[in-house]
């Protein structure tokens, strides 16, 4: 085998961005969708852990990862729906009952997530793309799962929804005016409940990723945020889907720098580089925000933005 | 943004007399107190579901929680850094902003405290304390103080930074007491030097529980002088009501953010002190054990109030200090008290929508005839 030598780190760094990147991929395509439709669900984090417990209970009950890909989208869409009908009374903060959100859904996956800790759970397929190279780490990096590109795919079509589609249409015209949207006789409490469930599906698909491919277990600390970074990753890719998956790229990749120094023995700020992922997230939204002027791209009545 | 959670009315006289301003207080009281019963009264229906019995729990709480001396001091000594905790989400919030990120400013508070610590072992108290009391306060202050500041000068939304920067400073305590600060003799959990005794915090007398809850308790006191009782405070109240009619005023909105996340920060970094010198004698990881998120849910239960704060802090104290029983007794995970505190959060956001439908609590109801 030929040494690598230093190469071996982006190559590490690309096969971990695509590693890595598709919870946040999925996340923010679900958070893509409820915002679009003028509400915020700050508790995909807690949809996420949630997603990722049911995922390894039922794959590990049943034996089939797609069933716990299935429970996991159910569940995260209950988590939604509970989240869009108690959003839709008046005068609630959505942004507190997204924090409530998040601990219910931490709480309720560690509580029922607590047998599953110890036994293997089947994984998700993934397909080699680097059967071109004898190369052993140019072939790991391009193991690429499946649920990856099904998350590319939806990207893309969710682009084109938006952009040509009624349905797409309809969610963009709740988002950006409730009264707009009356007046075509919509009925905008509704279709956000819908968008926020099915957003919430979404994330509980992003957990399923977790637990059944990459790290591959169930543990309380499956997520250590990357539910929220998703959210955040939303701002700065404009509520664009497709912006959604260059953003998540490159969050994969922020992510996977801490595993890949370690790994080539780089041990000096090995904390540092576990917070790389955080730091940017924090740095593109200081980048990307403003006060003054209203952002481009964002949806009328998101409360974030207002 | 529009945060509809935090009361904006003033105290004017009441045209309606004694009876009105006590119905219209009363309904900041009572429907908290109806959530936190439908909190419960739907936790105790998901144990039923799991065929554990409510009234065993409930009872165990109270028991392992208030039952004796033993459990009082237990609880009491687990509701200071809650208080602290809790006051770095309700000062922010009484000028609209969501700031969720008080565990950073703990985190760092107390690393900043212990590294004082060891930094000063050997001067004489009288300067070691002041500075490491000092540091705490002024690292959990600028670390919060700088989420207002991205807010205000940046529109970076609050609530996302300060969870973020908390991730952040528990990566960065991992990297302080793992590495620069470490003690070589700290083998199996990496700590900071341990503090010498006289910097260490007491208990308050005959009440073995540690000075922390006394300064915990004054802090709120405090905190509700300021926000009641100055025109800092009643202009950072209209800021919080409408912020655009408070920049017309000429209130200075952007110095009332920064000075009141930065002093929440402060407070949540005097968390961190009492964490250090008075429970766990050194900096390290037991420092992030999730009171700043349990403040959040205090600081909502309380409604932002800093003198409700108290009784709050206390009951969820109470919750936390029994959980360790409950799991054995009753065989339940440890994320039982988070699925508690998660109905009970989901509750008390969802009564907000209650306020102003029950004509019972109009002082127009009460008119003397």
């Amino acid at each position: 085998m030929e040494d690598l030598g230093l190469w071996v780190i982006p190559l590490a760094i690309l096969g971990g961005a695509i590693r890595v990147s598709t919870p946040f991929l999925f996340v923010s395509l679900g958070e893509v969708l409820t915002e679009r439709s003028g509400r915020i669900n700050l508790g995909l984090e807690g949809t996420l852990v949630f997603g990722a417990m049911s995922a390894y209970a039922i794959a590990y009950l049943t034996g089939s990862p797609w069933l716990g890909v299935l429970a996991a989208a159910a569940g995260g869409a209950l988590f939604g729906l509970i989240h869009g009908l108690i959003c839709s009374l008046p005068r609630v903060n959505d942004i507190a009952v997204g924090i409530a959100m998040m601990i219910l859904g931490m709480g309720l996956a560690f509580y029922f997530g607590k047998p599953y800790v110890q036994p293997v759970a089947p994984d998700l397929p993934s397909i080699g793309f680097g059967w071109w190279s004898d190369i052993p780490q140019v072939e790991a990096a391009l193991r690429v799962n499946v649920l990856f590109l099904i998350g590319a795919v939806l990207a893309f079509a969710m682009w084109w929804m938006f952009r040509a589609t009624k349905v797409g249409l309809i969610i963009r015209v709740v988002g950006d005016s409730t009264d707009a949207a009356r007046a075509m006789g919509l009925r905008p409490t509704l279709i956000r409940t819908l968008a926020t469930a099915a957003g919430g599906a979404f994330a509980g698909v992003g957990g399923a990723y977790l637990s059944l491919f990459y790290p591959g277990s169930w543990n309380e600390g499956i997520s250590s945020g990357q539910g929220l970074m998703a959210v955040a990753l939303v701002i700065f890719a404009r509520w664009n889907p497709v912006a959604c998956f260059g953003a998540a790229l490159l969050f994969g990749g922020a992510g996977a720098l801490g595993p890949t120094l370690q790994s080539v023995g780089v041990s000096e700020g090995y904390y540092l580089f576990f917070a790389a992922p955080y730091v940017l997230t924090l740095g593109v939204l200081i980048a990307t925000s403003s006060p003054t002027r209203a952002m481009t791209g964002a949806p009328g009545e998101l409360s974030i933005t207002k | 943004m529009t945060d509809q959670t935090v009361s904006t009315q003033l105290d004017t006289p009441s045209p309606n007399g004694f009876l009105g301003m006590l119905a219209r207080r009363s309904e900041a009281v009572i429907l908290p107190l109806a959530a936190l019963l439908v909190g419960f009264a739907v936790f105790s229906i998901f144990l039923l579901l799991q065929g554990k019995s409510p009234t065993e729990f409930f009872a165990l709480t109270y028991r392992a929680g208030f039952g004796t001396a033993f459990s009082w001091q237990n609880t009491l000594s687990r509701t200071a850094p809650l208080l602290f905790a809790a006051l770095c989400v309700a000062l922010p919030a009484r000028l609209g902003l969501v700031v969720i990120g008080g565990e950073g400013a703990i985190v760092l508070g107390g690393v900043a405290a212990g590294a004082m610590g060891a930094l000063l072992a050997h001067s004489s108290g009288l300067i070691a304390v002041p500075m490491m009391v000092a540091s705490a306060m002024i690292v959990g202050g600028l670390w919060i103080g700088s989420v207002g500041a991205l807010r205000y000068y940046r529109g970076v939304n609050e609530t996302i930074a300060s969870l973020l920067m908390a991730y952040i400073a528990i990566a960065v305590m991992n990297h302080l007491v793992e590495g620069p600060l470490r003690d070589p003799a700290s083998l199996n959990k990496p700590s900071t030097a341990p503090l010498a005794d006289n910097l260490r915090v007491g208990d308050i007398p005959g009440w073995e529980v540690h000075w922390g809850l006394a300064f915990g308790v004054l802090c709120c006191v405090l905190a509700w002088g300021l926000i009641d009782k100055t025109t800092w405070g009643f202009a950072a109240r209209i800021a919080g009501g409408n912020m655009r009619a408070a920049q017309v005023q000429g209130l200075p909105v952007g110095r009332l953010i920064v000075g009141f996340t930065a002093l929440g920060g402060a407070l949540a970094g005097l968390a961190g002190y009492f964490e250090v010198t008075a429970v766990h004698g050194a900096a390290n990881a037991s420092l992030a054990t999730g009171y700043g998120y349990t403040g959040i849910l205090i600081a909502f239960l309380a409604r932002h109030n800093p003198l409700a704060i108290i009784p709050v802090a206390i009951l969820l104290a109470g919750f936390e200090a029994s959980s360790g029983l409950i799991q054995r007794r009753m065989d339940l995970p440890n994320a039982t008290t988070l699925v508690l505190q998660g109905f009970v959060f989901i509750s008390i956001l969802m009564s907000d929508t209650l306020y102003g439908r029950f004509k019972v609590f109009a002082p127009e109801c009460w008119r003397s005839a």
